[in-house]
């Protein structure tokens, strides 16, 4: 099937821990915020980091908690992993990082069209809902959906280069279940963590 | 806003001298605790604070669609080694309760300043059921609320409240009664 026949059926069919690990391959020193459920997973089963910052709760906070991050480190570069539900929690949110403009924050978006932490219901991206296309139109520096492996590949050659503002990528992943590689739990202990790798002292 | 607009809002703002002082003594004890980020949904009571804040280029600041994007945004400021603050008004508490199980979970400072509708004065009835929510709201979700009615309460309440945050890792809610912002003109 051709590239734009995939896209226009939004029937992606990547693995999800190959397209993160790919993605996190050659990071070098970006700062990493994870969504909950399965983004966590996969970024904890591409190895396990001090400047990985996860979520296992609060859903819609992940593009947010990187705005704050991206804001306050503006010399480092910002990604943010999560899926598609986490992220239409938080469509405002999309509104709010657009009028901030921060040059230096990442957004992929996990895009498996389902629910997976509670039993694979469908999600507003299923029924047809562009995550990609509202960003764009929140105003976006670059925004795109990305279903082949190559393009994944490409963009990870490139994403820690410089940006106009932020950007963000829906990258069409399989509905699938990975085997669950779970990072610690105790949020204090990950936010310490954390700050220590970026020389900040714990209170 | 860029460096150019600050500087014509802060010179817009050293020509207004009426309204309470009390905006402006928040505003330096914000500064004087370190406060680099502020995130706010629009609020009446808030705009003189709002617009110093604004003004100020070692601030940054985002307006916010709804109000628990700014407990995200705090907790993300606070993991880069920021301190920030989050205003809004009463009404807006209630569309923060999940979200604050981040800051109360991770132990992450949080400096609310909220501004009170629905109990002194109140003109609009659709405002009292979260006016009458929000201190029994912050406080079962594990928020601990702190209250002023008065200006020069108001201050000293503040500055104790970004020293439990900041320094103790409290998250903390002051609420700025109505009858210390007066009654709202229709």
């Amino acid at each position: 099937m051709e590239m734009g026949e995939l896209r226009a059926k939004g029937a992606g069919r990547l693995p999800r821990r190959e397209v993160v690990a790919t993605l996190l391959k050659s990071r070098d020193d970006m700062l990493l915020v994870t969504g909950l459920g399965s983004p966590t997973y996969d970024a904890h089963a591409a190895g396990d980091r001090d400047d990985n910052y996860y979520l296992w709760g609060a859903m819609g906070a992940a593009a947010l908690v990187g705005l704050g991050l991206a804001q306050a480190q503006p010399t480092k570069r910002v990604l943010v992993i999560t899926g598609d539900g986490e992220q239409l929690m938080a469509l405002g949110g999309l509104a709010t990082i657009a009028v901030a403009k921060p040059r230096n924050l990442d957004i992929v978006v996990l895009d498996n069209h389902h629910y997976g932490e509670t039993g694979m219901q469908a999600s507003h991206t299923g029924h047809g809902v562009d995550l990609a296309k509202i960003a764009a139109a929140c105003g976006f520096a670059a925004t795109a959906t990305l279903v082949a492996m190559a393009e994944v590949e490409a963009l990870a050659a490139s994403i820690a280069g410089p940006a106009h503002g932020p950007r963000l990528f829906v990258i069409k992943v399989s509905a699938d279940s990975p085997p669950r590689s779970m990072p610690s739990r105790d949020a204090v202990y990950i936010k310490n963590r954390f700050r220590a790798h970026l020389g900040l002292r714990p209170n | 806003m860029d460096l150019a607009d600050k500087a014509k809002l802060g010179d817009a703002l050293s020509k207004s001298g009426s309204g309470p002082s009390w905006p402006v003594e928040i505003y330096r004890l914000l500064k004087r605790a370190g406060v680099r980020q502020m995130a706010y949904v629009p609020d009446a009571g808030h705009t003189e604070l709002i617009n110093r804040l604004l003004a100020d280029p070692d601030v940054v600041s985002n307006v916010l669609t709804t109000e628990e994007e700014g407990i995200a945004i705090a907790a993300g400021a606070w993991l880069g080694g920021q301190r920030s603050v989050l205003l809004m008004q009463s009404s807006g508490v209630g569309n923060c309760i999940n979200m604050l199980s981040l800051s109360i979970v991770a132990r992450f400072p949080l400096l609310m300043l909220v501004t009170m509708r629905g109990e002194w004065a109140e003109f609009n009835p659709w405002q009292m059921p979260m006016g009458r929510g929000t201190e029994p709201a912050l406080e079962a979700i594990g928020v601990r609320v702190m209250r002023a009615d008065k200006a020069d309460d108001l201050i000293e309440t503040v500055e104790a409240a970004a020293a439990l945050a900041f320094e103790a890792d409290q998250q903390i809610a002051v609420l700025i009664g109505q009858r210390l912002l007066g009654k709202k003109k229709w």
